[in-house]
């Protein structure tokens, strides 16, 4: 018979890391982490800025800092770490038992048992293919994540003249790093009226540099025959449309899409887990567990993330979850409260809460909301339509999660469902 | 008078600073956001961080950050101290790279093992 | 002096390169790109269609007909991905019935394989998701998918195994007629002599048949835009499904690919620049609104790429398949259904050079296989296999498509290796998928540079010319 581990966490990012560490620390033993790359650490590794770690290290780290200790950590543990090996399908066995089919250069292609999986994939980049840019398909447009990849790990230069369509945080750190290495970066086009990035992204990858934001613009062509020649920006509308004799045309030889992420759940649709269209993630429950009892998933595969101290939590939860379902048994899925979103309102993560499976006093909740807010309020509603929760706020954006914590005593009245919405309050309400 | 954009949290609050008038600040919405309008504007200061060449690891560049905040116009003169270096495999994180840059007293680091 | 040159290695170019490579002949094919299938055929409706819409007694009709049997043999011998999914022809009103029922007549005619109408229940029963407007429709079950590209290369790597040149970067820019008979071509890469030449230049042959013969027909370019949605999206229709032609073209379709994707397109727009394929907002936005007529629930928020293809579209009714001159054969205006009718051109096109006095004498030795490695489709055992005599086999590269390191480096050692990232795309599908190359991109350029021994700066994204890194950081002033 194979060796059965405890737990198989699918990827060794971020939340991989720190779901790992944390099983560890409640007491699992045989953990399996398996990531596709050469060495752990996912995406920060190319994420050579700092900024991380502020909320859960209570200091500034750049990626690869935030990164490396939690190699570390899971280095101080007993969990082994399979690099360079790709999971092509999870699928269940006999007796609720865990397959993670997987693939790599030294160990062939193998099957593996685990009582528990987490997963922890990560998302991938919105494409040109996914926003329909028009124009030509010459070389030089790139995701944003790519030119990072070029720029930071191998050292290499995407362009020399360059206009960023999508305000997302990847861009304005890609606006700053590029000009820092000699290119000129003409403009950043965002198509929303509002950034999707950090407001200290915008002051310190574009302003400092005296790069231009144009809110509520697009491309709409595209030109060169063998490389990028140049662009074309428009104003559009409310409707999103291009504006007919708002045309500005920027000389440039590349294009950074930063126009959002979306998490890579094949092996979640693959294994047959209920998924969210909010979040294009799987439905999770409080403790981060899925449709299918034993696997859990955590961060931005779940959703996508503003922040990677928040991973870090969301997956210590998974962690724990896991490390609780292997050694106390699997949770009662009886009666579990569905969280409903209302007004402007994009998602909740979780979407499911089973009260009496709360380990503490409070439920986390994260969502995000749809449009900018100024002084609001955050109202959770029970089934009978009674406020159980509110939670003011000064002010709120798309690009930022929302972070709320339910008291467990109000949960238990709440019945079968609750709603959150936000409201902007009526004093200031236009 | 100058107008800035308040970083120190969401709300991203448009400070007015006057240089003119000792720096006075208007359109903040807290002591904290008072005293950054301030600052940014008599000296503001940024972390700066990048890569540097290295051979013999498992990649071409070793990211860089500088270990404390340096004058914001010093910026790309720091940029320029990293263009001739190259480091060999073992890096260790935290591995001064650039010592005192440009009389700031702060070092360029290395951010990773390599 | 070959005793025939094929300009261009589009799909039917390289269709008479293999057709010419199994006999005992010295043939050689110019082509302008850096790769095969460089034009129309690397962006169409990738459909071998059953052979209905043509007239009968066009020459269009019987090629397409022949054309579409060829494909499926050539597809077993040659490991091209290909699949007789079936088409339907839907009619939304009374007219269409009528439309449906000349298409009919004229599938009998031309000799369509097992092609029958169908009620609008009997219709709706195979397609579930099409629109409950559907009257009736017109059902071949011979129409197929394809890969058009790795069609166009399987033949054009068999030519090339078998003896055949490939001369790639060669854009001809002169033909001259030698006193003793036969051709001079003078061309970016060097100077050739022929005996014959056959002009396979796609939309580009007009402007070839007039270096070499007077002019007697116009291509007139025709752009057709399309989406390509994620898997996710690959079943909702399992056939292709037409609307009725009109004047202007076979009209928006739906359809599976080979690859597992849904691709919808084209619309039909003259372009003065046969290489111009750049995408529109109007033309993609009719696109959908009319495919959304088939079928309404498209999601098309599943897009994963929008790419524009040009036809080979010319001022004549048929396809022109002629002897301009003596041993100068045009095989131009290959409009739809050329794909499909390829193999049938490239029979016609032998047979025209043997009654022009070129001997045809079939090889003994002619290899008429091709095979390569999918790991996506091989079974656990097979994968360890194949894993353990080489471990390349192991290391996924493209994780959307599960394309792995082993299948690109094999494919850089086939007779037509690819010189960018493209031409890695066009063999193993690596940068298919939805991600569009945003992970596998890099480590595709590492390969190339590693396996090539290039500075990853000069490798390509596609074209010459589509360089994909600038330059590196931290030169310390060198550049």
């Amino acid at each position: 018979m194979m060796k059965e581990y405890q737990l198989i966490v699918v990827g060794g990012g971020p939340a991989g890391l720190a779901a790992a560490c944390k099983a560890y620390e409640s007491g699992l033993r045989d953990i399996l982490i398996i990531e596709r790359d050469k060495e752990a650490g996912g995406i920060l590794n190319q994420c050579i800025h700092n900024g991380f770690g502020l909320h859960y290290f209570k200091e500034e780290l750049t990626g690869p800092e935030y990164a490396g200790r939690f190699i570390d950590s899971v280095r101080e543990t007993s969990a082994e770490v399979l690099l360079d090996t790709m999971v092509l399908q999870v699928t269940e066995g006999d007796g609720g038992v865990k397959l993670v089919h997987c693939v790599g250069a030294k160990d062939g292609y193998q099957i593996l048992r685990a009582k528990t999986v987490v997963l922890s994939m990560g998302c991938r980049e919105r494409t040109r293919g996914a926003i329909g840019i028009p124009g030509a398909r010459p070389a030089g447009v790139f995701t944003a994540g790519a030119a990072q990849r070029y720029l930071n790990m191998e050292g290499y230069m995407v362009g020399r003249r360059v206009v960023i369509l999508g305000s997302g945080d990847i861009g304005l750190i890609m606006a700053r790093r590029m000009t820092l290495e000699g290119a000129k970066v003409l403009a950043c086009v965002e198509v929303m009226p509002y950034s999707g990035g950090l407001t200290r992204n915008i002051v310190q990858c574009l302003e400092d540099y005296g790069i231009p934001l144009y809110l509520s613009h697009t491309i709409v062509d595209v030109v060169g025959r063998e490389r990028v020649e140049r662009v074309v920006v428009a104003k559009v509308d409310e409707n999103r449309r291009p504006i007919p004799g708002t045309e500005m045309t920027f000389d440039c030889d590349t294009i950074l899409l930063s126009v959002g992420l979306i998490p890579e759940n094949e092996l979640t649709r693959g294994a047959g887990i209920t998924m969210d269209p909010r979040t294009n993630g799987a439905v999770v429950y409080e403790n981060m567990e899925t449709s299918l009892p034993g696997v859990f998933a955590c961060g931005n595969v779940v959703h996508v993330h503003d922040l990677v101290d928040f991973v870090t939590q969301e997956s210590q939860r998974a962690g724990a979850a896991a490390a609780r379902h292997v050694l106390e048994g699997a949770a009662d899925a009886e009666g579990a409260i569905s969280v409903e979103t209302g007004g402007a309102v994009g998602y909740t993560v979780p979407q499911k809460i089973r009260v009496g499976n709360l380990p503490g006093k409070t439920c986390d909740l994260f969502f995000r909301v749809r449009r900018i807010f100024g002084d609001s309020v955050i109202r959770v509603t029970a089934e009978n339509g009674e406020v159980i929760a509110q939670y003011p706020r000064e002010h709120m954006a798309p690009g930022e999660m929302e972070h709320i914590m339910l008291p467990k005593v109000r949960l238990e009245k709440a019945g079968g469902k609750i709603t959150v919405s936000a409201e902007e309050k009526e004093e200031n309400a236009q | 008078m100058t107008q800035i954009t308040c970083i120190l949290c969401p709300k991203g609050c448009r400070l007015k600073v006057d240089e003119e008038n000792d720096y006075k600040v208007t359109g903040y919405s807290c002591e904290k956001g008072k005293a950054y309008g301030r600052d940014e504007l008599m000296h503001p200061v940024r972390v700066v961080t990048s890569t540097v060449r290295a051979e013999g690891g498992a990649h071409r560049r070793c990211p860089v950050k500088t270990n404390g905040s340096i004058p914001r116009d010093k910026m790309f003169d720091a940029m320029r101290l990293l263009d001739g270096i190259v480091l060999e495999s073992p890096v260790k994180r935290g591995q001064v790279v650039v010592k005192d840059i440009l009389g700031t007293g702060i070092d360029f680091v290395a951010t990773r093992d390599l | 002096m070959y005793d025939c040159i094929i300009i261009g290695c589009g799909i039917i170019g390289a269709a008479a390169a293999y057709e010419l490579s199994k006999y005992r002949l010295n043939v050689a094919v110019l082509e302008k790109g850096n790769d095969v299938a460089m034009g129309t055929t690397r962006a169409n409706s990738a459909i071998i269609h059953a052979g209905y819409d043509p007239e009968p007694g066009t020459v269009m009709a019987r090629l397409n007909v022949e054309g579409n049997r060829l494909a499926a043999e050539l597809a077993g011998k040659l490991d091209i991905p290909y699949k007789a999914v079936g088409s339907l022809v839907l009619a939304f009103d009374e007219t269409d019935l009528g439309t449906i029922q000349h298409l009919y007549e004229n599938g009998v005619a031309n000799g369509v394989p097992d092609i029958r109408l169908l009620s609008a229940e009997e219709t709706l029963a195979m397609e579930p998701h099409l629109s409950r407007e559907v009257k009736g429709a017109l059902y071949a079950p011979s129409a197929g998918i394809v890969s058009p590209w790795e069609y166009a290369l399987a033949l054009a790597e068999t030519a090339v195994r078998n003896g055949v040149e490939l001369h790639l970067d060669s854009d001809v820019t002169a033909i001259e007629a030698l006193p003793e008979g036969g051709w001079r071509l003078a061309t970016s890469s060097g100077v050739y002599e022929a005996k014959a030449v056959i002009n396979a230049a796609g939309v580009h042959s007009d402007a070839v048949h007039n270096l070499a013969v007077k002019p007697d027909f116009k291509i007139i370019p025709n752009r057709g835009e399309y989406y390509l949605l994620d898997k996710s999206e690959g079943t909702r229709v399992s056939h292709v499904i037409f609307q009725c032609p009109s004047a202007v073209g076979k009209g928006v379709l739906v359809s599976p690919t080979i690859h597992g994707n849904l691709i919808v397109g084209p619309n039909a727009e003259d372009v003065g620049d046969g290489d111009n394929t750049a995408c529109t907002a109007s033309g993609l936005e009719f696109v959908m609104n009319t495919a959304r007529r088939s079928v309404p629930d498209i999601n098309f928020r599943d897009s994963i790429r929008n790419f524009a293809g040009v036809r080979a579209v010319s001022d004549q009714p048929d396809f022109i398949i002629q002897e301009a001159a003596p041993r100068f054969i045009d095989l131009a205006g290959i409009k739809s259904p050329g794909l499909s009718a390829a193999p049938a051109i490239a029979i016609e096109a032998a047979g025209m050079l043997e009654k022009s006095g070129i001997a045809l004498e079939k090889k003994d030795s002619f290899i008429d296989e091709r095979r390569r490695v999918r790991f996506s489709e091989l079974t656990p055992e097979e994968k360890n296999e194949l894993i353990k005599e080489n471990p390349l086999y192991g290391r996924v590269i493209c994780r959307c498509e599960t394309v792995t390191e082993g299948e690109i480096v094999a494919a850089l050692h086939t007779p037509i290796p690819p010189r960018s990232v493209d031409g890695v795309k066009r063999r193993v599908n690596a940068g298919m998928g939805r991600c569009q190359g945003g992970f596998c991109g890099p480590r595709v350029v590492e390969i190339l540079s590693r396996e090539g021994k290039v500075p990853p700066t000069e490798v390509l994204q596609d074209g010459v010319g589509t360089n994909l890194l600038t330059g590196e950081t931290k030169m310390g002033g060198r550049e």
